[in-house]
């Protein structure tokens, strides 16, 4: 039987670009700012990287395909260069790239790097584009904020809550992301907003309103990872270490089949719980000391509290409106201000959370700084409630 | 007996208001005020010439065996395509089978009544009945006494030997080029000459040729006529008309301009409809279809009359109504502005004629699969079974899923995406019995959307490739009411 990744890999070093509308940056800009942050701090020169895993999202829209923008911006050598896509997972895949090719003792060191030029395309909002040739002729025009609103309805209609309940603790999740958001330097919005804020803003998808929604932005965001023998070796202590990768991809169950009345993620609920037993978490609520969680949408957040099994079904309204999940709660979500926040250009996300959690464990988190944070949950989710892939990363301290 | 055995109407249900015509319009043209009474059918932005004769098909198909249709013939003088039979697309979208006699019938007002002659004198079909859908969505210009007077709207005959309602009798054409108005090769909008000399040259003389020859050949008179159709948008024009035919005033057919606007080739068609909702057995009904000269057709009302009501029918179509104050939208809608988009307007809405095709079941017919294996309903169908316990490969069979109910389970309404009509309504809807599907929403009133409440399905223009003139059709979802029956899981 497979043993898992756990503890199979740690980090040597990671990057992150600012976040934002970076009209003056090229992805290329964007790939090196995070690159060269992530080098130095690994302490390894460029040549020791043996391999590469190149995440973008919309790859029409920014970098163009292939693994080359990846090469060429940082003028590699010649290794292979993988380039990945996997919607808003794409981050965590092309880590999982790397972290696997380690793993598998194919290399000794791998880059891992995303990137999202969202800003060029002339959109506010994710760019309207093409879901294929046959999916065109008869999908709805669906935003991404107009198919994660369904949620709210699915969610409201099982649980019987009223609609300015569900208004109110989705602002919650919101205010507290901009309060996160305000103390990270590196984050796209910082101004702190009120929950009157959140809840008078003009409507998107209905009941999603302005500040329901994550930030579209421009960054980047990348990791070089090894062995833990091998990084002892290059003089590394406090060894952060991979936990658990999942993934779970909709095959068409939700959309097509199953009773699934739309107020949660199945997938997030099936790669939450590989996850756990990959990592050997039996109590999340008491072993996972932060979240980093897929809130394109408030409302996203909200349900992946109770898919995560981090609050019982139906409580997380109550549980968020009890802070639970803020700052100071019981279980931090988006410490770092979240895609709400911190910004979501695709690619990066996946990344920019394990950076997250990389600095939060070495200590490097300024401001924001969580006392005894040792275990970490990311979540990604790519596509639609009703059809998407899920990708969940533990990451946590080499013990 | 021969006849007519199944009729349907269909009339969009948003009505524009006369008056806000005459607002925006009568500092050009002070005399539109006058014509400011009541209100007009107008399209949605996704219904057309096509998507309605499917509706007014689908309401007359409650009476009529979709099998038993061998004959469509679809009347219009607004078909969206000049190239592509349109009466092709209406059949497949009303699941008619791929064995029938189709044809396209235009260029005139009376496109409707002589495709109907030719119905009625082709006699029964080696599958027993014949259909006419007559649909018109036809556009005018801005300020214009045809925007004030014009309706759209689509209806539907059966004929045949099965159920006949109104026994038919005869008919007669007198032919003139009288050209009281034409939209040539290169226009979209017709041109009209003056409406006094259409009465008393046009409507006055050439109706009387027609009728009273058949009256003549059928040996009827013409006080005995009950229902005397004809259409008009010279409101007064039919009873001058039935005046000197001899025709009762109580005979005429009320031409419904304050209710809807005159649905050009179609109206005769949707008029018909009518009389049949409040004639008697044994009545007599004479139609007259006007341009370039008359057609006439005599029928004489069955036991069956009273009887046979469709779904909607006309009385039901012209009740379904939501009034509309907008002026600008209707306008918009009809592409008589250039109109903002926005930039998620702007995406490129190539149809990959294809990939259509090879879709064509689903998009056109709205087919799913049933597994033979574990009976599982599934749209749209897949190579395997979508039960995870099934899996099955190729075990699907074809499943016509238009006439089925379904309940919304999730939903939104999107301010962000492109829609013609902000904001777009979608969701996932759960089919009775079965099936499940992410699709759009349209007819949607604020507030009539939530999860539970009932959707029936109609055939809608999904969206329009300006680029390469173009539009695509799918089916939409629009709330029933509560009226349906709670739906039932599982077979």
């Amino acid at each position: 039987m497979a043993s898992g990744i756990k503890d199979k890999v740690v980090i040597l070093g990671m990057g992150c670009s600012k976040f934002g509308e970076r009209w003056d940056a090229s992805p290329a800009d964007l790939m090196v700012e995070a690159f060269e942050e992530c080098i130095a701090d690994a302490g390894i020169e460029k040549k020791d990287i043996e391999m590469g895993w190149f995440g973008a999202g919309i790859d029409a829209y920014n970098v163009g395909s292939s693994a080359l923008p990846l090469s060429l911006a940082l003028r590699l050598s010649n290794i292979p260069v993988t380039k990945v896509e996997n919607m808003c997972a794409t981050g965590t895949e092309a880590f999982r790239g790397a972290v696997y090719a380690v793993a598998s003792g194919a290399c000794d060191i791998a880059l891992a790097l995303g990137v999202e030029k969202l800003k060029d395309v002339g959109y506010g909002g994710l760019p309207q584009r093409t879901r294929g040739v046959e999916n065109d002729m008869f999908w709805p025009n669906l935003s991404a904020p107009g198919s994660f609103a369904q949620l709210a309805s699915g969610y409201r209609a099982k649980h019987g809550i009223d609609k300015s309940e569900l208004k109110r603790a989705m602002a919650h999740v919101s205010v507290k992301s901009h309060a996160n958001g305000a103390k990270n330097p590196k984050a796209h919005l910082r101004r702190e907003i009120t929950e009157e804020q959140a809840i008078n803003a003009p409507y998107i998808a209905e009941p999603i309103g302005l500040y329901d929604c994550c930030g579209v932005s421009d960054g980047s965001a990348c990791a070089i990872v090894t062995t833990p023998e091998i990084a002892r070796r290059l003089g590394k202590t406090d060894l952060v270490s991979v936990k658990a990768l999942q993934l779970a991809v909709s095959n068409g169950d939700e959309a097509s089949f199953s009773d699934w009345d739309g107020s949660y993620l199945k997938t997030t609920r099936i790669a939450a719980q590989r996850a756990y037993n990959e990592a050997g978490i039996k109590k999340p609520r008491e072993e996972i000391s932060m979240t980093e969680v897929h809130d394109c949408f408030s409302i996203t957040e909200l349900v992946t509290m109770e898919d995560l099994q981090l609050s019982d079904e139906g409580q997380a309204v109550r549980d968020v409106l009890n802070g639970d999940f803020d700052a100071d709660g019981r279980i931090p979500c988006q410490i770092d201000g979240g895609l709400k926040c911190f910004g979501h250009p695709i690619g990066a996300s996946g990344l920019r959370m394990i950076y997250e959690n990389y600095l939060q464990f070495q200590g490097r988190a300024g401001d924001r700084q969580l006392s005894n944070a040792r275990l970490a949950l990311n979540h990604n989710l790519g596509g639609f409630p009703h059809q998407n892939i899920c990708s969940i990363s533990i990451i946590g301290r080499y013990e | 007996m021969f006849g007519i055995t199944a009729y349907g109407a269909y009339i969009p249900r948003s009505r524009l208001s006369r008056a806000a015509i005459a607002d925006a319009n009568d500092w050009f043209d002070a005399s539109l005020r006058g014509l400011a009474k009541g209100e007009r059918s107008i399209c949605n932005w996704d219904e057309d010439t096509i998507t309605m004769a499917v509706e007014a098909g689908q309401d007359c198909l409650s009476l009529l065996d979709a099998g038993s249709v061998g004959t469509l013939y679809l009347a219009s003088t607004t078909l969206p395509f000049l190239d592509r039979q349109n009466s092709v697309v209406v059949s497949q979208a009303l699941n008619l089978g791929d064995h029938l006699r189709t044809m396209d019938v235009s260029a005139s007002q009376r496109a409707a009544t002589s495709a109907l002659i030719a119905i009625l004198e082709a006699g029964n079909s080696e599958k027993g009945a014949a259909m006419l859908v007559a649909s018109e969505h036809r556009r005018s210009k801005c300020g214009s006494r045809a925007e004030m007077l014009w309706g759209d709207g689509a209806a539907a005959l059966g004929v045949g030997s099965d159920g006949v309602i109104a026994e038919y009798l005869g008919s007669e054409t007198y032919v003139t080029d009288f050209v009281d108005h034409y939209r040539g090769e290169d226009s979209t909008l017709d041109y009209e000459w003056e409406e006094r000399w259409i009465r008393d040259e046009g409507y006055l003389k050439s109706v009387p040729l027609a009728a009273s020859r058949l009256l003549d050949k059928a040996g009827v008179k013409a006080a005995d006529i009950a229902h005397f159709v004809l259409a008009s948008d010279q409101a007064k024009t039919p009873s001058a008309v039935a005046k000197k035919l001899g025709i009762t005033a109580e005979a005429v057919v009320d031409n419904r301009i304050p209710a809807m606007g005159i649905a050009g080739s179609a109206h005769p068609i949707l008029l018909l409809t009518s009389a049949f909702e409040f004639a008697k057995p044994g009545d007599l009904i004479m139609l007259a279809g006007f341009g370039q000269g008359t057609d006439v057709v005599l029928f004489k009302a069955t036991d069956q009359i009273t009887d046979r009501r469709p779904e909607t029918g006309f009385a039901g179509a012209i009740e379904r109504r939501r009034p509309d104050e907008n002026y600008n939208r209707f306008l918009s809608f009809n592409n008589l502005v250039e109109r903002e988009t926005g930039k998620r307007g702007e995406l490129d809405k190539q149809s990959y004629l294809a990939a259509m095709y090879r879709k064509k079941d689903l998009l056109t017919g709205f087919i799913g699969g049933k597994c033979r294996e574990c009976g599982t309903v599934q749209i749209p169908r897949e190579n395997y079974c979508v039960n995870p316990e099934c899996g099955a490969l190729d075990s699907q069979d074809d499943y016509p899923m238009s006439a089925i109910p379904g309940r919304v389970k999730t939903w939104t309404a999107d301010r962000l995406t492109f829609d013609w009509n902000p904001p777009a309504y979608f969701g996932l809807v759960e089919f009775e019995g079965g099936g499940r599907l992410m699709m759009d929403f349209t007819e949607v009133e604020e507030g009539s959307i939530e999860t539970g409440v009932a959707v029936s399905m109609h055939f809608r223009i999904r969206q329009f490739d300006n680029q390469r003139g173009f539009r695509k059709y799918f089916w939409k979802a629009t709330p029933s009411g509560q009226e349906r029956a709670q739906l039932t899981t599982g077979d």
